[in-house]
């Protein structure tokens, strides 16, 4: 037993765990704080595939600003425990059969991947899933989509000011 | 070392769960948590291969989701807002007026 496989089942089985209060937990607070937890052990899943920025980034931006945004609005609209649970109409079993379903297919599929990590030499190691690199490779190979990422936002914002807002 | 394998399972059962999860629930709210649990699945899986090949083209990938998960909540939330706003409920059973 190696530590990396240990800490990955750790963090893999709370991961799986506070997902699964997510969708199960009656009141939207307790899903949000679940997700938040969530979050935080993703984070620590990504450290562990050496994306040590985007792990950053994740906590920064999902757990900090945009869960912010959920319980935000969570509580500026006041809502509680929802009352009756949603009915089990037949599109909500079909739709729940076809999740499980395919997470079958998927598992199926995914553990015939041949998939062993590359072995990354002492230079590779040293510059993967740094700021410097990726950094570099968003302004120099893939300026454009990340001009359209930032334009994107600008256009969400903008959005998200119009729609909310009962009379502009 | 942990086979890549492993992460890309992790990542589909967390893409199930959030599917299961938009799927069933009837909050608003909790199907746009799930939609942000099936985006972190596909971040996951993004890693695992960038991880798997060894190059970083995967977190500049993980990037850009991360930053339109970012827009999507903005948008979304705003939208939830404006039907509680005139409707009264955020109960996607309730909400159906283009439904036909």
């Amino acid at each position: 037993m190696n530590v990396e496989l240990v800490l990955f089942g750790a963090f893999a089985l709370l991961t799986l765990l506070s997902a699964g209060l997510v969708i199960l937990a009656r009141s939207p607070i307790n899903s949000a704080m679940a997700l938040v937890s969530t979050f935080f052990f993703l984070a620590g899943i990504y450290v562990l595939l050496w994306a040590h920025t985007v792990a950053v980034v994740q906590v920064l931006v999902y757990a900090g600003a945009i869960m912010v945004l959920f319980l935000f609005v969570i509580m500026l609209l006041n809502l509680g425990e929802s009352a009756h649970r949603g009915k089990p109409t037949l599109s909500r079993i079909l739709g729940g059969a076809s999740a499980v379903g395919l997470l079958g297919v998927l598992g199926i599929t995914l553990s015939r991947v041949p998939a062993q990590p590359a072995n990354l030499g002492p230079q590779a190691q040293a510059t993967f899933g740094t700021m410097a690199s990726i950094g570099q490779s968003i302004f120099t190979q893939w300026l454009l989509p990340f001009e359209a990422v930032s334009l994107l936002l600008l256009v969400a914002m903008v959005g998200a000011v119009v729609v909310a807002k009962s009379r502009i | 070392m942990v086979p890549i394998t492993y992460y890309l399972l992790l990542a589909a059962a967390l893409f199930c769960m959030g599917m299961f999860g938009v799927l069933v629930r009837t909050n608003a709210l909790v199907v746009f948590m799930c939609v942000e649990l099936m985006l972190n699945a596909a971040n996951l899986t993004f890693l695992a291969f960038a991880r798997m090949h060894g190059d970083g083209i995967g977190h500049v990938s993980a990037f850009f989701v991360i930053a339109v998960a970012a827009a999507e909540a903005a948008i979304g939330l705003a939208i939830v807002i404006a039907v509680f706003r005139s409707r009264g409920t955020v109960n996607v059973d309730d909400i159906r007026t283009m439904k036909h």
